[in-house]
């Protein structure tokens, strides 16, 4: 019997197809994790595209130029822990280098405090 | 985690995204700071649902519904080609937490914006950061009609320490936002002038 909470599921509860759907239904990518800000960069141009997903095809060539985690989730519009997956994906293939950028081992050093504050006041 | 240095940036310079966190209730202006100082994007998360947001979070009639979307103020400042300032809104509320726990690695610090009107709003983003020692300022959001309160005033309501930075702000105005990430980041030098290095192998 039709309810009223099925029109809860509107476009805000998000696409027909659940995100997770394009994992295969993993939420968890395996392999060394990675920051939101993590440089994502491809290594080379991937021989076969028809082995890829089209989301992983939008996320590799995303990263072409060196970008990161966060940047490629906005960009191709799907939730941060499905990019993860894809990301992770591709990193098992050889087809992109994930590395932390370097002010994320510790608390960010006073130099680079100083060239942000510079950077701010010229903004 | 990956603390290695990147060898992926290209060129002589090492790229440096650097992480600030905007915490505060909703509605209290964290996508309109964003938007007036960086260009915001869009950036969403989709997580389980946990038992906590089960019991927030009416599932009636989607029993299969496992996971919730969480939307993020997500902007980006380039202040260099190799610096580029990353900054991300969250709701304040606990059971946001789990993505607070992440951006918090590494931060550079955090904004608690409050408004004055519904001051409480701000107490699990002051608790937060004060309990995992992540360095924060507060900025209060002078809303057109609220009361104006003495910033003291405002340090008592919310037990701050006498020396953590209270600022007003417009968190429309571009120039408002930019000197709340100003006082971020010279509240974040002093207090690294302070400390002794600690934690550090």
């Amino acid at each position: 019997m039709p309810s009223n909470y099925e029109r809860w599921l509107d476009a805000e509860a998000g696409p027909v197809v659940r995100p997770y759907a394009l994992t295969q239904g993993r939420t968890r990518y395996t392999g060394e994790s990675f920051d939101l800000v993590a440089t994502v960069m491809a290594t080379r141009i991937f021989g076969d595209p028809s082995s890829l997903a089209p989301e992983h095809i939008s996320v590799l060539q995303l990263a072409r130029v060196p970008t990161t985690v966060a940047d490629i989730a906005s960009d191709v519009d799907l939730p941060l822990g499905v990019v993860r997956i894809i990301l992770a994906d591709l990193r098992e293939l050889g087809l992109v280098v994930i590395s932390t950028p370097v002010v994320m081992a510790e608390r960010v050093d006073k130099h680079t405090l100083r060239e942000v504050l510079n950077g701010l006041r010229g903004l | 985690m990956d603390y290695g240095v990147s060898d992926v940036a290209g060129g002589d310079r090492q790229y440096r995204a650097i992480k600030i966190l905007l915490a505060g209730g909703f509605g209290v202006g964290k996508t309109t700071l964003v938007g007036a100082v960086s260009e915001i994007r869009p950036l969403r998360t989709e997580e389980p649902l946990t038992e906590g947001s089960l019991r927030t979070d009416s599932t009636v009639g989607v029993e299969g519904k496992t996971t919730t979307t969480v939307a993020m103020d997500f902007g980006r400042i380039s202040l260099r080609s190799d610096l580029v300032l990353y900054l991300f809104g969250t709701p304040g509320q606990q059971r946001f937490w789990f993505m607070w726990d992440e951006l918090a690695i590494g931060a550079l610090g955090a904004v608690v914006l409050a408004d004055t009107r519904r001051l409480a709003d701000s107490f699990p983003a002051i608790d937060y950061f004060e309990r995992r020692q992540i360095p924060f300022i507060v900025a209060l959001n002078c809303f057109e009609g609220a009361r104006r309160y003495e910033r003291e005033d405002v340090r008592l309501a919310l037990d701050l320490d006498p020396d953590l930075p209270i600022i007003l702000c417009d968190a429309r105005s571009k120039e408002s936002a930019k000197e709340v990430l100003i006082a971020l980041v010279e509240h974040v030098l002093v207090t690294a002038s302070e400390e002794p290095l600690s934690g550090i192998a």
